[in-house]
């Protein structure tokens, strides 16, 4: 099902099509994690591949065109020719590869083992992912969320400064559908506390900052889409989100300076109490904090910023 | 204690600078907070240069886990040296900012344009500094993130093209990494770096390493603009602010270079990679082709940030022709060149950025008359020119000394008489550009022109001191390169 | 043996990744290049998430009714990768909405023909 998917995008011309497809893509990949046992990405995959990734996408296609122009030259072998070696050289590479589910296999001993085994006394979560993610790999983290502060500083530099007021259309506001208004008035605090819940439940279960992130944001982009970018903007400014971006960041880094104030390495959360499973569960909260606060706020600027770059008109093109 | 947790500084401090200079919104205070954190960036790095040439190998434990269990920063001279380039050129090249950027880069976009420097120079100093495979995977993307937001902020149209042009290209490369590493991880169970080394002796009969060593590379070569592969370089460093020019030209590739120097002679280990794999005939053939095809090319561009572009690819080439000789000269040449050429390129870029500031354009016609209305920006140009074709008193001429070197010891004769060849070629455009300058007169308007602005001139003739003093002097130099080398040979794991 | 089953998964992924980098370098609409490279990436992913599992074994959260667990590793990398993929594609979305304003073209062709006749 995937490679169908995958290869009717070459084929098509149609753009929203396309989207809508990579959007089932990503949605079957994340299923198809979840049948791996990887619950936290599958979650991460719907939320940011299916959800914001396809939100992103239509919004372009909404400012740009919705076609694909037919190449006036004819297609040269080249591609298809390097595509075929890369992928016979992957190929290649499969053959000494373990069976799939092999536990022997090399990639399970070593260093995997003692996240199992020992995390629980090492951190004290149940949650194995969030261990590795926010404490003996927390520095990758780190800088995962400086590329999303990064994302965020691009899409504000690109869009979110200039642009032609005399393009700007705004987006039709939806606000006087009453049945929208009445469920999104209710749905959108429902969709608050599950992002909170997510937030705070990620030691337990799948989840965490980004997802929660995300879903915090996907709730105002509701708001945002019903209740129109004027209104949306007045709730929550975007110089505040500017902000914020940058204040989930520093928590995060803040969090390490802490530790080495504390005579500890950088992100060395044992530090952080008299107990050193005390202080990986302070720890590894305030960097999810971080995580969630900068997602949130570029998630929504992100969307903000497209949203408010209109175009002259969504459908001149054949 | 800021002396036990240098490493992490030297990376965290500018990471963290980055936010603070997004919030304040004014482009001169970001500048200021820039200009600070690059000169405190720049201190560490001498710290923990002289730290690791007398006390030797530097590790630091992030989190405080052991690896590779946790990252681990791990520091040897080859590294270290470059972490010194990088902070050096970011903060010369900071001085010269202000005026540049202010007239390049509209007022509410420039806190973001230093925002974005500052995380560049945290990605790239973080690509340096790591033992752990997948942490590079990471801070490459922070840097390219940020390198892609820095070029797309050109006054041209074109500027956007390139971003995006470079953007599919980088990332494609950096999937390729990914794939690399995930295929080199399959097969170890390990990310670290040291680890790797040791665990992929045994392996060399894998399909999968060897699969794993041609992704890496192809990756890596993506990056470090390695003919053919270079396509995005010459409009990304014309179309990007001046500035934005300055630093990327003399920085980002020789961090890409320095990636390729782990991954073969650290992780791969000397024996996989120029025996079990036809290293050495494929980088050497490729490294040619950039050395000619980059000089061709370079002689017919008008645009002479575009020329000196090209003329990039071709110093790239020399770099990776030392690579593939995989001998101590051989390594000792390319480790050399990465400083030598970043202080030859930042030097030029930062005198086309005068020119810019003054004329408005950068193109052939712009350098007309130029020695007489701009006279030191000009002699900065020249003396960089010089230094390219590798005229003795130029770090340029070390370089080239040391490959040459590298090539007879192999008894290479051609490839020796190559190299002079190309330098020949850099001769042609280099006396394009002396000619428009010193034997035409400029029209009207041009003549009007005066020189550049101190705060201009002052960094740009910085680099250019450089230039002459490390061609001359080059016991440092030459000195850390040899040692990065020795280190680099015998850090390999042992099968 | 079970070998070759076992592989035919990762041929399966390569298929996919293959397709994606076809239409990245093929095609000249930018907004199906980024289509192209997302799909190019997440069937990265989904190598990765194969790596990792154990034949029986369950998600990697602690659960005394639990034995063999899957391996957290390649998740924790894939979370991290997935963020910089969306990083990675809103920055070229929003590149493409800017090149769309001055160029008024998304094709590629276009583009190097504006620039061209410059």
């Amino acid at each position: 099902m995937l490679a169908a998917t995958a290869l009717s995008v070459v084929f098509l011309r149609d753009l929203f099509t396309i989207v809508m497809l990579f959007g089932i893509y990503s949605l079957l990949s994340a299923g198809f994690f979840v049948t791996m046992d990887a619950v936290d990405v599958a979650l991460t995959e719907a939320a940011v591949g299916a959800g914001v990734t396809t939100v992103l996408m239509l919004g372009t296609l909404a400012l740009t065109s919705r076609k694909e122009k037919i190449s006036r030259t004819p297609p040269s072998m080249i591609p298809l020719g390097v595509v075929v070696v890369t992928g016979l050289v992957l190929v290649y590479g499969t053959l000494d590869m373990p069976s799939l589910g092999d536990p022997d296999a090399p990639i399970h001993q070593h260093v995997a083992p003692r996240y199992i085994e020992q995390s629980y006394e090492e951190v004290g979560m149940p949650n194995i992912v969030t261990s590795v993610l926010a404490s003996y790999r927390g520095y990758d983290t780190l800088g995962e969320v400086v590329v999303i502060f990064t994302a965020g500083l691009g899409v504000l530099t690109l869009l979110g400064i200039g642009g032609d007021d005399r393009h700007r259309v705004r987006p039709p506001e939806m606000a006087h559908h009453l049945v929208l208004r009445v469920i999104s008035r209710a749905m959108i605090p429902l969709i608050l506390l599950y992002a909170l819940y997510i937030q705070f439940h990620g030691d337990y279960g799948p989840g965490g900052g980004f997802q929660a992130g995300v879903i915090f944001g996907a709730a105002i982009i509701l708001y945002t889409m019903i209740f129109g970018l004027a209104k949306a903007e007045q709730l929550i400014s975007p110089l505040f989100l500017r902000y914020m971006m940058g204040v989930g960041v520093l928590i995060y880094g803040g969090t390490g300076v802490l530790t080495l104030l504390l005579g500890g390495n950088f992100l060395d959360y044992d530090t952080l109490a008299h107990d050193p499973l005390h202080g990986q569960h302070y720890g590894i909260l305030a960097v999810e904090l971080g995580v969630g606060i900068t997602v949130t706020a570029v998630v929504i600027s992100i969307f903000f910023y497209f949203t408010g770059r209109g175009s002259q008109s969504g459908e001149d093109e054949q | 204690m800021i002396a036990d947790n240098l490493p992490a500084l030297q990376v965290v401090v500018p990471l963290l600078a980055a936010p603070l200079a997004l919030m304040l919104r004014r482009g001169i205070y970001s500048w200021l907070l820039a200009m600070l954190t690059c000169v405190v960036t720049l201190a560490m790095s001498i710290a923990l240069l002289s730290e690791v040439m007398s006390g030797g190998t530097i590790t630091y434990r992030m989190g405080g886990w052991a690896p590779p269990w946790g990252i681990q920063y791990y520091v040897d001279t080859v590294n270290a040296f470059v972490l010194l380039i990088v902070a050096a050129i970011g903060t010369v090249v900071m001085a010269a900012a202000p005026t540049s950027v202010a007239s390049e880069v509209r007022a509410d976009k420039q806190s973001l344009f230093y925002t974005a420097y500052l995380l560049c120079l945290a990605g790239l100093l973080g690509i340096v500094i790591t033992g752990d495979a997948f942490n590079i995977f990471v801070f490459l993307e922070i840097s390219s993130l940020s390198t892609y937001i820095l070029v797309s902020l050109g006054n041209d149209r074109r500027a956007l093209t390139a971003a995006f042009q470079y953007l599919i290209m980088g990332t494609i490369g950096a999937t390729f990494i990914l794939i690399g590493v995930g295929l080199l991880y399959m097969s170890t169970g390990t990310l670290n770096i040291q680890d790797l080394a040791m665990r992929l002796g045994p392996l060399s009969e894998s399909r999968t390493v060897q699969a794993a060593f041609a992704f890496t590379t192809v990756g890596i070569s993506l990056k470090l603009a390695l003919f053919p592969l270079h396509l995005w370089l010459p409009n990304s460093y014309a179309y990007a602010p001046s500035i934005a020019s300055a630093f990327l030209a003399a920085t980002a590739t020789k961090v890409a270079v320095y990636v390729m120097l782990r991954f073969f002679f650290t992780i791969f280990g000397i024996e996989f990679s120029y025996e079990v794999m036809p290293l050495g005939t494929v980088l050497l053939v490729l490294a040619l082709l950039a050395i000619f095809a980059g000089s061709l090319v370079a002689i017919f561009q008008d645009n002479i940030k575009r020329l000196f572009a090209y003329s990039s690819v071709a110093q790239i080439g020399y770099m990776i022709l030392g690579i593939s000789f995989a001998s101590q000269t051989g390594l000792t040449a390319a480790i050399l060149h990465l400083f030598n050429h970043a202080v030859m390129k930042g030097s030029l870029f930062l005198a086309l950025g005068a020119l810019f500031y003054r004329t408005g354009g950068v193109n052939l016609a712009n350098f007309r008359g130029l020695g007489k209305t701009m006279p030191w920006t000009m002699m900065a140009i020249v003396i960089g020119g010089l230094s390219l074709i590798g005229v003795p008193l130029t770090v340029g001429f070390v370089s080239k000394w040391y490959l040459v070197l590298a090539a007879l010891e192999q008894g290479m004769w051609p490839v020796a008489f190559l190299v002079l060849a190309g330098s020949l070629l850099a001769v042609i455009y280099v006396w394009k550009l002396v000619e428009a300058a010193y034997f035409q007169s400029p029209d009207d308007e041009a003549a009007a022109v005066r020189e550049a602005p101190l705060a201009l001139l002052i960094p740009t003739w910085v680099l250019v001191i450089a230039n002459i003093y490390f061609g001359i002097d080059t016991s440092l130099t030459v000195g850390v390169a040899e040692t990065a080398a020795m280190g680099l040979l015998s850090s390999g794991g042992a099968p | 043996m079970s070998s070759t089953l076992g592989l035919y998964n990762y041929w399966i992924v390569i298929f996919l990744m293959m397709v994606g980098f076809y239409v990245v370098i093929a095609h000249g609409n930018l907004i199906k290049k980024v289509v192209g490279l997302n799909i190019f990436q997440t069937s990265v992913f989904i190598l990765y998430i194969t790596m990792g599992k154990v034949d029986g074994g369950a998600a990697p959260i602690l659960d005394d009714a639990v034995t063999v667990y899957s391996n957290p590793l390649p998740h924790v990398l894939i979370l991290t990768a997935i963020v910089v993929g969306v990083a990675t594609t809103a920055l070229a979305l929003a590149l493409i909405v800017r090149i769309r304003e001055e160029y008024g073209t998304v094709e590629e062709e276009e583009i190097h023909e504006q620039d061209e006749s410059l």
